[in-house]
């Protein structure tokens, strides 16, 4: 086996095991800038009807907590409600003495996001007031539960 | 259901084309690698490829079929990039033995290879909920420092190369160290979400740091005289390491507070410290450390720095690019297969091979770390976040001792080096962080009823 082909051999092994590296990083790409491509799978086609038929301006995508232990969660919102509470079932589970096992409830209706108590005894809170009846939650406002706070963000 | 089903999800997707196309990917370098160390022996292609390749590309695919089945939501990254770090380590072991080394055998790191997927499959099966785990917190902990003991008791305890941390039964060599990391990350995340209320609140506040009180000092304590223990006894500065900073880690993630970080770092220093001057073993390692090229320590002939330097010589031979596969001498440095394969990597990949590993370790521990982030109870945080570090922590304990940045300790490096229980206990930690990225990535439980003050959930 001649040098040269040797060299070669050695670099294109370089420039494969690099190029695996860039992939793998291409794959975590829509972890840090969300979805922004469809991916090329082929389930492609019933995303763009889904996506034309809600409202895309002003709708909230993720779930993010700000504050307390789960601080940096995100939870990517999807048509599904999400129960916040210390029950194990819980999509938000929390481990905080002043929260109830079920103690909030977010679910979409007509392209907003509504926020509804479950009877827990401390409350929940929409920015500064206590959530007494299902309110709709702007983008941005902070939800207080206990010692977590949550926020919805695009 | 079907109609629920689809029901608009938009992330997190499966990603099974990608997650194929990355393993056909992992194992075609590796068969690429295995033609490259063939042409550059013996001028031909290695007539053992086919078996080799079709042998892992077999095993990754039961791997992934498993996956699939039992864990449709999992990261698509995990499992292609240890194929790759492992693929590369079977490699750098057969190019090793062909070289001569004694005691290298492809063969029986393949075998191992295939034994940890099996128990990669099996942990994937059997354990559908991983939080189960956390009602054997306690158990955990007594498993955990049962198999960091069981080398010292009679009988069963093995000593080797001046370190007593194997245990053998029924012929098999085991080192319970590589398994004690999984139970004790199991106990610590359980034990810290229960308490970790009393380590973070309470204490007072001193100058800039938030300290503890003295009597919430005990965990601490416990865990760190248990890791001065091991480094005295059983003379094994690694595994003593990879637990306290293993403890150390979870405890600052549990409670967010610096002081812990700083206590703990004092504590193992000093004790370290201190051992070093006491014991000679230990004391030995840090001269060799400080002062490799010293003639008085390159020619002892125990806990001598050739080995050291033979692995600095091997890459600083291999430099930017390498000498490329099969054209170095890794043969020349002793134990090249096992703790010092990163040497023998370096070698004959160079810095650029290297970085590249590093990497792919790197984009493990993300992907650890990322589980951890989209984990949905205290509990999977802290167990996602402790084995993703542990890997962390070896891969630096190992390269950075290998580098000379720190006292040279035997670890293992986590898939590559030749030995059973590491390659057994690291599936297993792969299966479990697979799992809990399967269960923080699953959509949200689906209502059974679209609206109304009652719900029934579905445990």
């Amino acid at each position: 086996m001649s040098e040269l082909t040797l060299l070669l051999i050695r670099l294109a092994f370089l420039a494969v095991l690099w190029f695996f590296v860039i992939a793998a990083v291409g794959v975590i790409r829509t972890d840090l800038f969300g979805p922004r491509t469809a991916p090329a799978s082929p389930r492609k086609t019933p995303k763009p009807a889904k996506q034309a038929a809600k409202p895309k301006k002003g709708e909230p995508r993720q779930l993010i907590v700000i504050a307390g232990p789960l601080e940096g969660t995100i939870i990517n919102l999807t048509e599904q409600p999400i129960t916040i509470g210390r029950a194990t079932d819980a999509t938000l589970v929390l481990s905080d003495d002043y929260a109830s096992s079920r103690h909030a409830r977010l679910f979409p209706q007509d392209g907003q996001w509504i926020v509804e108590d479950l009877g827990s005894t401390n409350g929940t809170y929409l920015d500064r007031s206590k959530v007494s009846r299902p309110t709709p939650v702007p983008l941005g406002v902070p939800i207080r539960i206990g010692k977590t706070v949550i926020e919805l963000r695009k | 259901m079907s109609s629920e089903s689809d029901a608009p999800v938009l992330m997190p997707a499966k990603r099974r084309v990608a997650h194929l196309a990355m393993l056909a990917g992992a194992v075609g370098i590796v068969i690429l690698a295995y033609a490259n160390v063939g042409l550059a022996l013996e001028g031909s292609v290695p007539a053992g490829m086919l078996t080799y390749g079709a042998g892992l590309g077999g095993l990754v695919l039961i791997a992934y079929l498993v996956l699939a089945k039992w864990a449709p939501w999992a990261d698509p990254l995990i499992l292609p990039l240890v194929t790759l770090v492992n693929g590369l380590g079977l490699v750098m072991i057969y190019r090793i033995e062909e070289a001569g080394g004694n005691d290298a055998s492809a063969a029986t790191q393949l075998f191992w290879t295939a034994a940890g997927i099996v128990m990669f499959s099996g942990t994937l099966i059997a354990l559908r909920d991983h939080r189960m785990l956390q009602r054997l917190t306690y158990t955990a902990g007594a498993l955990g420092l049962l198999l960091l003991i069981a080398p010292l008791l009679p009988f069963i305890g093995h000593e080797n190369f001046g370190a007593r941390i194997w245990i053998n039964i029924a012929g098999f060599t085991l080192q319970p160290a590589e398994f004690a990391k999984l139970a004790l990350a199991i106990f610590f995340a359980g034990y810290l979400v229960a308490k970790r209320d009393v380590l973070a609140l309470a204490g007072r506040r001193l100058l800039f740091i938030d300290l503890p009180r003295v009597r919430d000092l005990g965990p601490v304590l416990i865990t760190w005289g248990i890791s001065v223990g091991i480094l005295v006894l059983q003379r094994d500065l690694g595994t003593s390491l990879l637990m306290f900073g293993l403890f150390v880690m979870m405890i600052y993630v549990a409670t967010q507070r610096t002081s812990w970080v700083l206590i703990g770092l004092l504590l193992f220093v000093g004790g370290a410290a201190i051992a070093g001057m006491i014991f000679s073993h230990v004391g030995d390692r840090f001269d060799v450390w400080l002062d490799a090229s010293n003639p008085i320590y390159y020619d002892r002939t125990f806990g001598g720095s050739a080995q050291l330097m033979g692995g600095l010589f091997g890459m600083g031979t291999g430099g930017i690019l390498g000498t490329g596969l099969g054209q170095g001498h890794p043969n020349s440095i002793p134990l090249s297969f096992s703790d010092f394969i990163f040497a023998a990597t370096g070698e004959e990949l160079g810095l650029t091979g290297l970085m590249a590993l590093l990497l792919v370790y790197g984009l493990i521990v993300q992907r650890g770390m990322r589980t951890a982030l989209a984990a949905r109870d205290p509990f999977s945080k802290l167990l996602a976040g402790g084995l993703s570090f542990v890997l962390a922590w070896q891969v630096f304990i190992i390269v950075g001792g290998v580098t000379r940045l720190i006292p040279l300790t035997g670890l293992v490096t986590p898939f590559m080096s030749q030995g059973g229980s590491a390659l057994l206990a690291n599936w297993i930690l792969i299966a479990l962080l697979v799992r809990m990225s399967d269960s923080a990535r699953r959509p949200p439980p689906q209502a059974i009823q679209d609206e109304g003050l009652t719900q029934v959930f579905s445990r």
